[in-house]
């Protein structure tokens, strides 16, 4: 696929752009829609927040973009992977394998388990150059070190001989980092990278992620369920919700006045030092069941604002218009009653 | 492990502070220039890998030592049985057939009149020799198949799996009376040869679920994110992870099969004579039990006793092997 190349991007094309995009679980108990028709796209050098609870579908979507995707149970039904135009679903498997790591990489969760526990750091960041770029051992190692110190880990030249058990969370995290940006990836899809890490840490991994992001203008998808995250480094956010996105919107837009209840809700459940000693407000229920998704609205079971509409008619994401009539750029809400909402 | 906020404060320039809080814990050594000398087995001592740590546990293991005294003696006689006898195995006096212990010949005479002494230190290298070569090949062939099985899944792993379902349900004596006495050779192999053909399936069990557990792990997911091909995750990632317990269960595999040579022996369808075999002495003796116990006795301890150094070796190696067993 020429396409593929590293060519110049036409303007109008998002590196990454997801259509439709949808993934199901086929386990003996039935069948798991685990992502609906969701769609998103991210720009080079932006940055994508896709927030939701656990088992909301986040983490498949990034599998399923990345091509990583345990099949079976998991399966990709429909949609597009539209990398710089070039659709990946379609392409080989040979194809894919050289765009993952090379052109997107990812980040993981808990880089303990995600880090080979038997092979030294050193090896495992220099295996990046040897797989993809058929570098020397003795290259590759230089450029390991230089990595290590690119991600501010010190001591480099000594650590490199270091087993992941033998750092610390947070540095850990930085070697997770440094791998997925080894080869200059143009995309970097984070899973939660900062969920296993505690807060301070969280703070500079994340300052560390976005600093390089910035320097090397690539596109992150940040997947997370921290909305205090997100606040700090995202572009844009897209909030997910039984395996569907609720919301879109710029990110400041989304905090300051959300079109969706759901988004409202997880607004609301943020402990705040102005509504000290008051009860914490959360969204009621659970998040339902992937293999029973209730009709309607997904979220009409939990939803406060919930009308008959809700209960038989899917809204789809659709965009939001201002109180000028104008649409409000990259914004768009799968609510019934979005311009309520958004004007409340 | 706790996570004090200055280990990760000396990322910025790394200030005395920085080093000082580095230096207690135990990526400590590696960092601060004047590295203090770490207590031989405090949580600074130098970090190990799982290969170097089992070695440093299995070190003050007595049971591991003495096993392995025992297994080193055996195979240097196995070697070279003229360390510690002068005589031939093969050279009888009939005149002296089943008498007990007499001077130069400690163990006494079998029926043949042969020193039960030599031909007891002769035995070891048959033992030894199918135990080893029976185990490797064992271990070869079915981690080969067991990985391929549990790495890909699906129809391979159907496929792999019956088929050892095949071997696994071959009765090992009635399988042996059968496959040897149409097979037979002087030499070792036929029954080597068997003993993989049977032995092979347990290997490939515990190999399939130890590569399954390992292809689960999250590195091996992140190594194909990060654009690893098949055959470098499975040879990388997945199998210095996989390799412990099929090592462990191939060891003390090794102590059965020598046992299963001498039980064949003693059928009569294992090793043949002029091979010297503890099967086949104990074969010639056990009808003249009561007549001179001693031509049984000492094959079958040693038998016994190489056994079960094996074994021990395997459950030391095993605990060594298994963190969650510390």
């Amino acid at each position: 696929m020429a396409t593929m190349s590293p060519a110049p991007a036409e303007p109008d094309v998002p590196l990454l752009e997801v259509r439709d995009l949808e993934v199901e679980f086929r386990t003996r108990d039935g069948v798991a829609k685990a992502v609906d028709r969701v769609s998103f796209s991210v720009g080079a050098g932006e940055t994508l927040a896709v927030l939701g609870e656990s088992g909301s579908g986040k983490s498949v979507t990034a599998q399923a973009v990345m091509g990583i995707l345990d099949s079976p149970p998991g399966f990709v039904t429909g949609g597009q992977v539209l990398f710089r135009g070039a659709d990946l679903l379609t392409a080989g498997a040979e194809e894919r394998r050289r765009v993952r790591g090379a052109r997107m990489a990812m980040i993981f969760q808990d880089a303990l388990s995600a880090l080979n526990p038997v092979l030294t750091v050193g090896a495992q960041l220099a295996e990046m150059f040897r797989v993809h770029e058929g570098r020397s051992r003795k290259e590759s190692r230089a450029k390991a070190v230089e990595l290590m110190e690119r991600v501010r880990i010190p001591a480099a030249r000594t650590r490199v001989n270091d087993y992941p058990h033998q750092f610390s969370g947070g540095m850990r995290q930085r070697i997770m980092i440094a791998m997925a940006l080894a080869l200059e990836p143009d995309l970097i899809i984070a899973d939660e990278p900062t969920t296993a890490l505690d807060v301070t840490v969280q703070a500079q991994v994340m300052d560390l992620l976005a600093e390089l992001q910035r320097e090397y203008r690539m596109g992150l998808v940040l997947i997370t369920h921290d909305l205090g995250v997100v606040a700090d480094v995202a572009d844009r956010i897209a909030v997910m919700y039984a395996g569907r996105i609720m919301e879109t919107a710029p990110v400041h837009d989304l905090y300051k006045n959300p079109a969706h209840p759901y988004t409202r809700g997880l607004l609301d459940s943020i402990p705040r030092l102005d509504r000290k000693g008051h009860e914490l407000y959360a969204v009621k229920g659970l998040p339902p069941n992937l293999m029973a998704i209730p009709p309607g609205c997904p979220f009409h079971p939990r939803c406060p604002r919930v009308r008959d509409i809700c209960l038989a008619d899917r809204p789809e994401p659709a965009p939001l218009t201002g109180a000028d009539g104008r649409e409000l750029p990259g914004r768009t809400s799968a609510c019934h009653f979005r311009k309520d909402e958004l004007h409340a | 492990m706790p996570e004090p906020y200055s280990q990760e404060d000396a990322v910025a320039p790394a200030g005395a502070g920085g080093r000082i809080e580095l230096a207690t814990t135990d990526t400590g050594t590696v960092e601060s220039p004047p590295a203090p000398a770490p207590p031989p087995d405090g949580p600074a001592a130098k970090p190990r890998g799982l290969w170097a740590d089992a070695w440093h546990e299995l070190r003050r293991n007595p049971v591991f030592v003495v096993s392995a005294l025992m297994i080193v003696f055996l195979v240097l006689i196995a070697i070279w049985p003229r360390l510690i006898t002068d005589g031939n195995p093969l050279t009888c006096d009939l005149a002296r057939s089943q008498q007990g212990s007499a001077p130069g010949h400690p163990f006494g005479f079998d029926t043949q009149g042969c020193d039960v002494y030599t031909r007891t230190v002769y035995g070891a290298r048959a033992s030894v020799t199918v135990g080893v070569c029976a185990t490797a090949g064992a271990a070869l062939l079915g981690s080969l198949l067991g990985g391929l099985a549990g790495f890909f899944g699906g129809w391979t792993d159907s496929l792999f799996s019956r088929v050892a379902d095949v071997f696994f349900g071959i009765p090992i004596i009635l399988g042996g009376l059968v496959f040897l006495s149409v097979v037979t050779s002087d030499t070792v192999w036929p029954v080597v040869g068997f003993i993989v053909l049977l032995g092979w399936p347990q290997i490939s069990r515990i190999a399939r679920g130890s590569v399954i557990t390992a292809k689960q792990n999250d590195y091996v997911q992140a190594a194909r994110a990060l654009g690893a091909g098949n055959l470098r995750m499975l040879l990388r990632h997945v199998a210095p992870n996989a390799v412990a317990p099929v090592i462990v269960v191939a060891m003390i595999a090794l102590g059965t099969y020598i046992a299963l040579e001498a039980t064949l022996s003693f059928l009569g369808v294992g090793l043949r004579p002029p091979t010297v075999s503890w099967g086949i002495d104990i074969s010639n003796a056990a009808p003249q039990i009561r007549n001179a116990p001693h031509m049984l006795l000492w094959p079958a301890g040693a038998l016994s006793i190489t056994v079960l150094a094996f074994i021990m070796l395997g459950d030391a190696v095993r605990d060594a092997l298994d963190p969650k067993l510390r």
